[in-house]
């Protein structure tokens, strides 16, 4: 029992003891720090030297203040202090630890005094224990302050920092921030048409703007090596510009093929419009948000992988509902193609109506998983993730359903019935069952078109609509029952509205689009891969 | 020629719709003016105006008839014409307000103002005289048709395609009328009227004259209509609806044939906006949703197309239910409703579709009943307004399935059916009731 008790104590005074050589060299700093209040300038300077050479990462802040004149000594007890003018008084921080001392007014305080000769010393003190910092965040960050500093001061330490450097994109940094530095410099003629030359590479806005500003001040020799470098930064950030509006547009065709395809199927071998086909991707967005919910609620675990469950769900779901629709509604409509456009109307009101009566009619929150947020940079084009997966999605889509089209028997039957349905009815095939299968199965990719929109768009019972009136100008532009059709329509609908945005805005652009389908329709009526027959109607 | 064509034109049936649309226009003014307020048979003032609406959207029913009933031609864009001649009459009425309006500029509508307009944009120009601007409401809908039409109908684009397009057309123009740089008052359109022709556009003698203006209207359209349909030209548009090939093949023009009825139809369908916008006392860009024309659409089918009656009886009778779903009358006043539908239904289809209407009606009242039970544990129907939406989808639905041709080709129906009977001992066959022209199977190329 003693003995418990005697090794406790033992613990307790160790763990008392363990904190003291911190809290020493704390006092140490600290008496360091309060160094810099006392004496002349040449005092000061060797107190910051002794500052310095520690390598403490507080020590940059508080040369920076000394040198911004936001360090102060208080009267009372010589403390050296941040301090920070509000309204009338100061409000005091405590450089090394940042708590709080309090406020006072300006005769209780007395700045730490400054010469130029000394702040260049600082500058150049900061600037090495920033730049040479083992930290690659803080060495950043220093070279992108001399950067938009040009300091001249700073060149010979930033040469050296150049030489130690290995991190290519802090070198970049490192080297534009020399360029401009040289630039402002009285360096010679040549030195200055590479410093231009360096900056040009560099191809930003950032490096544009540094040499509209060395244009103005520029002597009359240099100007016309600055604005090639200005024209040759211009015509790089079009590139890019284009590029990106390239992968924006690629991005919107990716979800207007998700939208189309299914549409697509049914329209190509039923020759019916189903405009209810929104409300099958609405239903599918609806499904992945039950999922959600559903995960959330019983197996919070999986949450990341919930899209791995609402992709089959909702194809199965959405699928189901439209093979109920064809047995229900469409099949006695066959030969009236118009009255099914009517109907398939009317129901996707009923649906829509439905689904505002079951889940309300404000929008559903569908947090996307973790390994679909976020951004990530390709030279100058930035790509977010889930942008990228519902490319890959719609791709994914597409190929599978190609293979089913092309190799099982069910698609064998689905292209002979879109050919020529009396003759495949003929051979055997049971048309009324391809036509509730093709039914289904264009629904099924209707649900997993809106499993993919709910991450980019809001699930509200409005979603389908939006999407209805551009998936038929894919359908119809890309010509009927061709998914091959189907896609390039919706790869041109996708791009082309992205290419017109930045010339005339997003509406103005998309009607631009609508016109020019218009007009493409009357130049092929059946679209861009016309089913070929000898019907007289086609 | 034109007095032969007016006697053909006023055949029975357009005869008597004409004279109850002539009585509809002096009758209802003279029930709302004349009237004391608590005579047993005075309109309200706001009645006025609101069937003053039906009766254009009657005219534009009518309008879409003449091309889709009689011309096989599905345009989803007709409230494109009708909003083209809203808003044709929209900026007439705007320049009359004058300097009255909010910022008091005399010639600048207060949009413009607010939108920092310096001066009038020149397709404003004119407007303020009526007669350039009642021209402007027969032009801009004709002649944005022909253009369309003679694109689309020399291509020979047909059937779902041409429906595509229009509503393409209308969407496009939806998009283009929301824009504030568009010079037509953007989100907001075109409101705050003050005078039409010098009178208050409020007033009560203005509202009622208005009434009958429309009705007039419609009858006039129902004259151009008939007289169109039982010319010969009319034999040769129905010829194209059911069977296009063979009338192209017997040597007729066909793309001319169907241009003309577009542009009348869309002629037509202008006025019927022009009469709507003072009326209602607002045109905005939503008169372009796709939606609307495919309303017009649905008030066609179930009125009956291909008749002229049909779609005046489409369009009332689908606006008033619609008033009565939304207005938040009883569940009695809509429960009679859709028993008087499944008792069409029944009649035309056999009782077993009425049941099923019946069933559907039943059904979603008492679903949402049972789902508030058990969410929140008390049994409550649906707000009226709230089922609306689908009363009008089952309307869309059950039109299509049961009623082909809609409430008129019921009235035919049953006629056949009567003297069907008396034949019945001499002639035991049944004819099929086949539709004309139409391939009994799907045909993938539609």
């Amino acid at each position: 029992m003693t003995n418990r008790i005697l090794r406790l104590i033992a613990v307790l005074f160790a763990l008392a003891l363990s904190p003291l050589p911190a809290l020493a060299q704390g006092t140490d700093f600290t008496a360091m720090v309060q160094a810099l209040g006392q004496g002349g300038f040449p005092d000061r300077e060797a107190a910051m030297n002794a500052l310095v050479a520690t390598g403490d990462e507080r020590v940059p802040p508080i040369l920076q203040a000394m040198s911004d004149g936001t360090l102060f000594v208080r009267k009372s007890d010589q403390r050296v202090l941040f301090a920070a003018k509000s309204g009338s008084e100061f409000k005091l921080t405590d450089p090394v630890d940042s708590s709080n001392a309090g406020t006072a007014t300006s005769k209780d305080i007395e700045k730490v005094k400054v010469n130029n000769g000394l702040r260049g010393k600082i500058r150049t003190a900061i600037g090495t224990m920033t730049l040479l910092s083992p930290d690659r965040a803080s060495r950043l960050s220093a070279a992108q302050s001399i950067l938009k500093n040009a300091d001249p001061a700073m060149l010979p330490l930033l040469d050296s920092a150049l030489a130690a450097e290995t991190d290519p994109a802090i070198k970049s940094t490192m080297d534009l921030a020399r360029a401009v530095i040289v630039l402002k410099s009285d360096a010679t003629l040549d030195d200055k048409r590479a410093a231009v030359d360096t900056i040009a590479a560099h191809g930003d806005l950032d490096a544009q703007t540094v040499l509209v500003n060395a244009l103005a001040a520029a002597p009359d020799e240099l100007k016309p090596t600055i604005q090639t470098g200005i024209d040759a930064i211009g015509r790089n950030l079009q590139i890019w510009q284009v590029a990106q509006n390239l992968l924006y547009g690629v991005s919107l065709s990716s979800v207007l093929l998700l939208a189309a395809i299914g549409l697509s199927i049914t329209f190509g071998v039923m020759g019916i419009i189903n405009m209810a086909h929104g409300e099958m991707v609405m239903l599918g967005a609806y499904t992945t948000f039950v999922v959600q919910e559903l995960i959330r609620n019983f197996a919070p675990g999986l949450m990341d992988y919930s899209l791995a469950f609402a992709v089959p769900a909702a194809f199965l779901f959405t699928a189901l509902v439209g093979i109920a629709i064809e047995r229900g509604i469409i099949r006695w409509l066959y030969g009236r193609p118009l009255e099914t456009l009517l109907a398939t109307w009317g129901l996707s009101l009923a649906l829509q109506q439905m689904v505002r009566t079951l889940f309300g009619p404000t929008n559903q929150m569908v947090s996307p998983p973790s390994w679909m947020t976020g951004a990530f940079d390709v030279g100058g084009l930035s790509i977010t993730w889930n942008r990228l997966w519902i490319v890959v999605f719609a791709i994914a889509v597409f190929v599978i359903l190609q293979l089913v089209l092309n190799r099982t028997a069910l698609g064998l039957q689905m292209r002979a019935v879109t050919q020529n349905r009396r003759m495949a009815s003929s051979m055997g095939i049971r048309t009324p069952f391809v036509d509730a299968m093709t039914f289904g199965l264009g629904s099924g990719i209707a649900g997993m078109a809106g499993v993919a929109l709910s991450q980019i768009d809001n699930v509200s019972p409005n979603l389908g609509q939006g999407y209805i009136i551009d998936s038929f100008m894919v359908v119809v532009f890309g010509g009927v029952g061709n998914l091959w059709g189907t896609l390039i329509g919706a790869l041109m609908l996708g791009v082309g509205n992205k290419l017109l945005e930045p010339q005339f805005g997003a509406v103005l652009g998309k009607i631009i689009i609508l016109v020019l389908i218009i007009l493409f329709i009357q130049w092929r009526p059946r679209g861009l891969f016309a089913l070929k027959g000898r019907s007289i109607e086609q | 020629m034109i007095t032969q064509l007016i006697l053909r034109a006023l055949d029975k049936k357009a005869v008597w719709l004409v004279a109850v649309l002539a009585v509809i226009a002096i009758g209802v003014p003279m029930l709302n003016l004349g009237l004391p307020a608590d005579h047993p048979l005075h309109i309200p003032n706001y009645a006025v105006p609101l069937f003053g609406k039906y009766l254009n959207y009657a005219m534009l029913a009518l309008a879409l008839d003449l091309v889709w009933g009689y011309c096989g031609i599905l345009s989803l864009g007709h409230a494109a014409f009708f909003a083209l001649g809203a808003y044709a009459m929209g900026m007439y009425l705007m320049r009359q307000i004058g300097a009255r309006g909010v910022y008091a500029n005399p010639t600048l509508p207060d949009f413009m103002v607010f939108l920092n307009y310096k001066e009038l944009p020149w397709f404003w120009n004119g407007f303020d005289m009526w007669w350039f601007a009642f021209a402007m409401v027969l032009i801009v809908p004709g002649l944005l048709a022909f253009v369309f039409g003679f694109l689309a109908f020399r291509s020979r684009v047909t059937g779902v395609y041409l429906s595509i397009i229009t509503q393409a057309m209308t969407y496009a123009l939806l998009l283009a009328f929301f824009r504030n740089d568009l010079g037509f008052g953007g989100n907001n359109g075109l409101t705050d009227f003050k005078d039409i022709l010098g009178v208050n556009v409020q007033a009560a003698t203005t509202r009622a004259a208005l009434f009958a203006a429309s009705a007039f209207a419609l009858a006039l359209a129902v004259l151009v209509c008939s007289a169109i349909v039982n010319s010969k030209l009319g034999k040769v548009m129905v010829a194209v609806r059911d069977a296009e090939s063979r009338t192209r093949f017997l040597g007729y023009r066909v793309d001319n044939v169907k241009l003309f009825a577009f542009v009348v139809s869309a002629v037509l369908a202008g006025i019927a906006g022009a009469l709507y916008a003072p009326q209602v006392g607002i045109i905005n860009p939503s008169e372009f949703e796709p939606g609307n024309s495919i309303e017009v659409v649905i008030w066609t089918a179930v009125g009956g197309r291909g008749t002229i009656v049909g779609p005046i009886i489409g369009a009332i009778v689908v606006n008033l239910t619609k008033s009565i779903f939304t207005s938040g009358s009883s569940y009695v006043a809509a429960g009679v409703v859709i028993l008087i539908f499944s008792a069409i239904v029944a009649v035309a289809s056999g009782w077993t579709k009425g049941l099923i209407v019946i069933a559907a009606s039943v059904a979603i009242p008492v679903l949402y009943g049972l789902y508030q039970l058990i969410l929140y544990g008390n049994f409550k129907l649906p707000a009226l307004s709230d089922v609306w939406l689908y009363a009008l989808g089952g309307l869309f639905i059950f039109t299509t399935l049961f009623l082909p041709k809609g409430i008129v080709g019921l009235i035919a129906q049953w006629r056949t059916m009567t003297t069907k009977r008396e034949q019945h001992d001499r002639n035991a066959t049944s004819p099929v009731d086949v539709e004309a022209g139409v391939d009994p199977e799907p045909n993938p190329a539609e």
